[in-house]
């Protein structure tokens, strides 16, 4: 196709917000024009993470100023349960409490600070509990939230018990808080016809009009729900920020009036999920060389006290456990553990990173106990075929993008040179300590609910010319409307500020699937592609049949059509061209749909092919540690990342970027802690460590994949990017581990629980260092 | 009354709540919205606005331009100066040179942290162009050591910043001389010296009016900077009845370079104090560089980091090395107090009823002297210390004639180490004393397990820094910070 006009795919077109973005007048929920008579909504928090609710006393929340109704469980018309797959999540405690500030009742109040007072008014009466807050016993007192599942492949037992060298380690894997700058909202006004008008800043808004239609007995028809953009979501707002919606809802119905819920920063961290924290366990067997020959992974997620999304999370977390790497035969158990937590939920990568980070370990472990380079034995264990292809799951891994990929940077990041230069550096610096680690990025892309592989798209063509575009996906940040608008204008061949982007709304496109799993683009360019094609189908068709244009001679190029009738070459601006066809009578509005083929997958023999196809990528992280605190700075990466054609670079190098920093903070400074009681103690970002400016690597060498077009049929071959860029950070882990294990001169593999803060990174250095002196004092080594 | 520029626009404001933030009033009362506000805590900078102050010659001032943090600057704070908000980047229809930059680099996504991004970097170029701050890459950090963005990673931010460097004018600089001239109207009022609103916002001229206030009204609360009172109004909802603003107070905003001591007074901003500390404490002032963010140290002040007498204050330590003196002042009078006695128990003070800190008095380093100062925390910037300490030696030939050890995060006061200081005396500061004296250290503390670290974490680094500080004066390469090509210690 032509790349004359501006704004093809391929091309690095800015964010379709990014004016609005820097001058603040981008409208967020919170910035929308008040409705007259708006209410303010809070909630009143358990102050015990356990227990039984025996009474709730709200007359002083209901007589204190400006209050205008309170609610509770009871209040409710119709459902009250909002739990996405299994039930499990009240909108209001049931009569159990489950985690410590669960919301209890609701208030609206005509002031935010009005209501959020109010709210602290309750007395109540709850029976506590002693707590359950280790996923390890929760496991082996069979409280779990979703049945354990297995993954299997040969005799993993078998193999291993031959095997001539046999490993095994636990590792601890923290959680995450989102951190959505802009925290969770829903504004709700109730509509004449007795419906539901509501803004929500959510990846979801169809599961919001079923739930706010559910809770209030109302058909799903008489909701609404618009999203233009998130202030960030991550996988936050996924199925968390229903809630807030339900509530907000429930307060209209009541009250008749409009209720907006915004939650409080601290609010906010302590009553949704996170990345769920694990407890994984391997145990291999590999040979002299490294081959790895069986594997037995554990993986206990921790999800807190309510299924949500955690069966499939955990079952992400499983299909990860091998990321790049050739498993002969394999064993992959998955546990869900029911703890005194809020619900555990969605978090870019979906369980994924947590599944590939144990086999991460493994690789460093192997690698020391061989005394061979980590590189070595992770290029060693890579898929590739024909023979070494088939995952735990039995599904194929066709592509073998990613040697490619770690071949290409191994050499431009100089990886060999710099890790004798560093070997070098490490013999003369008995205190600062350097590491060095490349490690791969294999992520399957596909919901693998199979029914959210589908989606749609709404395209108007006006007689001007103009397009305006509809689709089922939600914008967080991450450009999906610039790249679907991207899409729209390459195939009508306009130029993109032709396309007007609008917000999302179920009354559009109906029964969306979130945005999420990284398919915003795979999806939703897919659905917009077909709409467009649709309306140019019956343009064309105008032409020959009225306008006597030979069939394959028309051409949309650069604004324009041209084509050629009897009488020679005609050309007419793509405006002249819809109102044409609108005067003859031609529909220049379309729908678009689009459900991902190929895949299947069937859950009770863990056998399938439940990924459309992988995204791979590859980083090298270098860091720099101080062995006298455990403090360390990352000096720098160089990543390589595959995204197939891209539909634009630099939003993808945008992701690749974000993820990367993201699962960097994960890794290190970002640490969830509670208490004994269950409370969590880091509720805002006095004392939650997301990375700042400072913490970037001074060295961040990103690039992307060229002429590398997804071998499978992706929207112009491109492929997702939004979650598999986070699992690169794995490598400045990894690389913190070299630099510890340079102590004892790569002796041993110390173990370095996640978050990696300089605290473990220390008693890791001095665990080393013990063995050192043991070794020393004629101790044996390990 | 409060008066200031709202942008260009003289604004007079009536009843204003003490607790008002400013960004209540942008988002609430003037439906402003195009600042955001991410945590109401002064934590994440989305609600990052700029202040233009006056500053130099009095006679002949010029502006200087501040970014702070909306959510906990209370409104009443900016009597007398400009208030500068996204809404007013944008020039006869033209980005500023910053938005532009952003646009061009890709540096948002989801835009939410965007407007506060784009402020300080604002900031941070109109302090370019003035010649106070650096524009290279640790300027750029220093700038938005304080904002939040969880979707970029900032490289495309770093990029748009020393991009936005290729232009030099803008309508800021363009119009210096009319703001100035407006702001020293609104400074030349009669009464603005003791000025106060209806609600209970009082804003004294003079230490000894603040000394009668404060005996008028024992139950008042003093503001500062409010990066830490503000949190109890956005945080636990308090609605104080009576504050004090102590930012319009000449002594207490003045500092003092006199031969053999540096005073500062107590409401003077980390900020302010940073290039004067520089001069004489070299490490003090690069401690700065970790305290808090920049939109905290541009509102914060020493006198309200020492009277909150928390135990993971990071000045504290500090001051307790170099031995400062605190003057109190009330109506009675004023009198002078050893820092180390200052503290009595956790957020415990020697301040009596109607008190306050006027100054704090910083003896300067002699020849033979040395202040060496290490922080650690879980994220480089803007964290609250699990170990501070501060190291003030006096040595003969490597002898240690005198020493004084601050630490913080170790008690539940700011507390010296004296075991320790006791093992070092008299001997030559080497690896062998030191191993002695980091046994010394359990002595002098029992750290607790808190979720900045645990105890036995707390008390084996602390005993490792005086390592660090060892290695460090025999110049050997042993500085994380230094050897990362890092911004400080």
């Amino acid at each position: 196709m032509s790349k004359a006009i501006n704004g093809a795919t391929g091309q690095s077109m800015q964010h379709e917000s990014a004016v609005k973005h820097v001058t603040g007048e981008a409208v967020y929920v919170d910035d929308i024009p008040e409705p007259r008579q708006l209410l303010h909504a809070a909630v009143g928090h358990s102050p015990v993470a356990r227990g039984k609710l025996l009474s709730m006393d709200l007359s002083a929340v209901l007589s204190a100023p400006g209050v205008a109704a309170v609610l509770t469980l009871n209040d409710i018309p119709g459902h009250t349960d909002i739990g996405p797959v299994f039930p499990g999540d009240p909108i209001l405690a049931d009569g159990e409490v489950k985690f410590h500030g669960q919301p209890l009742f609701a208030v609206a109040a005509d002031t935010l600070d009005n209501a959020r007072r109010a709210a602290l008014l309750a007395q109540v009466e709850i029976e506590a509990t002693a707590p359950l807050l280790d996923p390890e016993q929760a496991i082996a007192q069979n409280r779990t939230v979703r049945p354990v599942h297995t993954m299997q492949r040969g005799d993993a037992a078998g193999a291993i018990a031959l095997a001539p060298h046999i490993l095994e380690a636990k590792l601890s894997i923290g959680g995450q808080e989102h951190y959505y700058l802009e925290g969770q909202i829903s504004m709700v006004a109730p509509t004449e016809d007795g419906g539901m008008q509501v803004w929500s800043s959510t990846q979801h808004p169809s599961e919001v009009q079923k739930l706010v239609a559910e809770e209030l007995n109302l058909p799903i028809g008489a909701i609404t729900v618009e999203t233009r953009r998130m202030g960030g979501a991550f996988g936050g707002k996924e199925t968390h920020a229903a809630q807030w919606a339900c509530i907000a809802a429930l307060l209209a119905n009541k009250t008749k009036r409009p209720v907006k819920m915004r939650l409080p920063r601290a609010a906010d961290m302590m009553l949704t999920g996170k990345r769920h924290p694990f407890e994984n366990h391997y145990r291999v067997g590999f040979d002299d060389d490294g081959t790895l020959l069986g594997a037995d992974i554990t993986v206990i997620g921790n999800c807190g006290c309510s299924p949500d999304l955690s069966d499939a999370i955990v079952d992400r977390a499983m299909f990860h456990a091998d990321n790049a790497y050739y498993l002969p035969a394999a064993k992959i158990t998955g546990h869900r553990a029911y703890t005194n937590l809020v619900s555990l939920t969605a978090f870019r990568g979906f369980g994924g990173p947590q599944g590939m980070l144990i086999i991460e370990k493994a690789m460093d472990d192997i690698a020391r106990a061989l005394g061979k380079d980590p590189l070595e034995i992770r290029k060693r264990n890579l898929y590739r075929g024909p023979d070494r292809n088939v995952t735990p799951y039995h599904q194929t891994v066709a592509s073998e993008t990613l040697t490619k990929v770690i071949q290409e940077l191994e050499i431009s990041s100089d990886y060999w040179e710099r890790r004798q230069a560093i070997s070098d550096y490490n013999a003369g610096s008995p205190i600062l300590k350097k590491g060095l680690a490349l490690t791969p990025v294999k992520f399957g892309i596909s919901f693998t609910v199979q029914h959210l592989n589908q989606a749609g798209a709404l395209i108007h063509v006006y007689t001007d010319g103009s397009i305006h575009l509809n689709h089922g996906g939600t914008e967080m940040g991450q450009g999906l409307n610039t790249k679907v608008a991207q899409v729209v204008a390459e195939e009508f061949q306009v130029d993109l500020q032709h396309i007007h982007i609008t917000a999302t709304r179920t009354d559009k496109v109906p029964n969306t699937s979130p945005t999420a799993a990284s398919s915003g683009a795979d999806l939703n360019g897919q659905a917009a592609k077909d709409a467009a094609r649709k309306i140019r189908q019956r343009l064309t068709e105008f032409l020959i049949e009225q306008r006597g244009a030979v069939t394959n001679s028309i051409k949309f190029t650069n604004n324009r059509v041209q084509f050629t009738d009897n009488t020679g070459t005609q050309s007419m601006s793509f405006a002249e061209l819809t109102e044409a066809a609108y005067m003859a009578r031609v529909s220049l509005s379309a729908t678009g749909y689009y459900r991902t083929p190929k895949i299947h997958y069937d859950r009770s023999k863990a056998s399938g092919r439940p990924f459309f196809y992988y995204a791979t990528g590859a980083a090298v992280s270098e860091v720099l540690v101080d062995t006298l605190t455990g403090e360390y700075r990352v000096m720098r990466v160089d990543i390589l990342h595959d995204v197939g054609r891209s539909l634009n670079p630099a939003l993808d190098k945008g992701q690749v970027e974000g993820g990367f920093i993201q699962g960097m903070g994960w890794l290190t400074t970002e640490e969830l802690r509670w208490d004994d009681q269950g409370r969590l103690m880091t509720t805002g970002a006095a004392t939650y460590k997301i990375p700042t400016a400072a913490d970037i690597p001074p060295i961040f060498n990103v690039a992307l994949m060229e002429n590398q077009p997804n071998e499978e049929a992706t929207i112009y071959h491109s492929k997702a990017v939004g979650e598999p860029p986070f699992m690169l950070a794995i490598s400045v882990w990894s690389a913190l581990r070299d630099a510890i294990s340079s102590v004892v001169d790569y002796a041993i593999s110390p173990p370095l629980d996640t978050p990696a803060t300089p605290e473990r990174v220390f008693r890791a250095i001095q665990a080393a260092q013990q063995h050192l002196a043991t070794t020393n004092n004629g101790g044996t080594a390990s | 009354m409060i008066q200031f520029l709202l942008n260009d626009q003289p604004t007079a404001l009536e009843h204003v709540a003490p607790s008002m933030s400013v960004l209540q009033y942008l988002r609430t009362v003037l439906v402003q919205v195009g600042t955001k506000e991410g945590c109401a805590a002064g934590d994440c900078g989305a609600c990052t606005v700029v202040v233009g102050e006056l500053t130099g010659d009095p006679q002949n001032p010029s502006l200087q331009y501040k970014a702070v943090n909306a959510c906990i600057t209370p409104m009443a704070s900016l009597h007398g100066k400009q208030l500068i908000t996204i809404e007013h980047l944008q020039h006869q229809g033209q980005l500023h040179p910053v938005q532009q930059a952003m646009v061009d680099c890709h540096g948002s996504q989801c835009g939410f942290c965007t407007p506060g991004i784009v402020m300080s970097l604002l900031a941070w170029w109109l302090g370019v162009q003035r010649g106070t701050a650096a524009p290279d890459r640790h300027g750029i950090e220093l700038a938005l050591s304080g904002n939040l963005c969880r979707c970029t990673g900032y490289q495309p931010i770093i990029q748009a910043a020393e991009q936005s460097l290729r232009l030099c004018q803008d309508h800021f600089l363009q119009h210096q001389q009319e703001v100035v001239q407006l702001l020293q109207a609104i400074q030349g009022t009669p009464g603005a010296e003791s000025l106060r609103t209806e609600r209970g916002f009082y804003r004294p001229g003079t230490a000894s009016e603040l000394a009668r206030l404060l005996e008028a009204h024992p139950q008042a609360q003093l503001v500062a900077g409010a990066t830490d009172l503000g949190l109890e109004f956005t945080q636990q909802l308090h609605q104080p009845s009576k504050l004090i603003y102590t930012g319009g107070v000449k002594e207490l905003t003045q500092l003092q370079d006199t031969p053999d001591q540096v005073i500062i007074g107590a409401a003077v901003t980390y900020s302010s104090a940073q290039s004067t500390l520089h001069q004489h404490f070299p490490a003090f002032a690069d401690l700065f560089n970790r305290l808090g963010s920049l939109q905290i140290r541009n509102q914060g002040t020493l006198g309200g980091n020492v009277a909150n007498a928390s135990p993971i204050g990071d000045t504290p330590p500090v001051l307790l090395a170099l031995n400062a003196t605190l003057k109190l002042t009330s109506i009675q009078g004023s009198r002078h107090v050893a820092i180390a006695d200052f503290f009595t128990g956790y957020r415990q003070t020697v301040l009596r009823t109607g008190e306050f800190i006027e100054a704090i008095m910083i003896p300067k380093l002699k020849a033979d002297e040395t202040l060496q100062v290490y922080k650690i925390s879980k994220r480089f910037e803007d964290d609250i210390s699990a170990v501070c300490m501060a190291i003030w030696m006096r040595r003969e030939h490597n002898v240690v004639q005198a020493v004084r050890i601050g630490c913080g995060g170790m008690a539940a006061i700011p507390k010296r180490a004296k075991a320790t200081e006791q093992a070092l005396l008299g001997k030559p500061f080497s690896e062998t004393s030191i191993n002695l004296a980091k046994q010394a250290l359990a002595q002098d503390f029992q750290p607790i397990d808190d979720i900045r670290a645990s105890a036995a974490y707390r008390l084996a680094v602390a005993g490792n820094l005086l390592t660090r500080a060892h290695l460090e004066l025999n110049q050997q390469g042993v500085s994380l910070f230094a050897e990362a090509g890092g911004t400080s210690q």
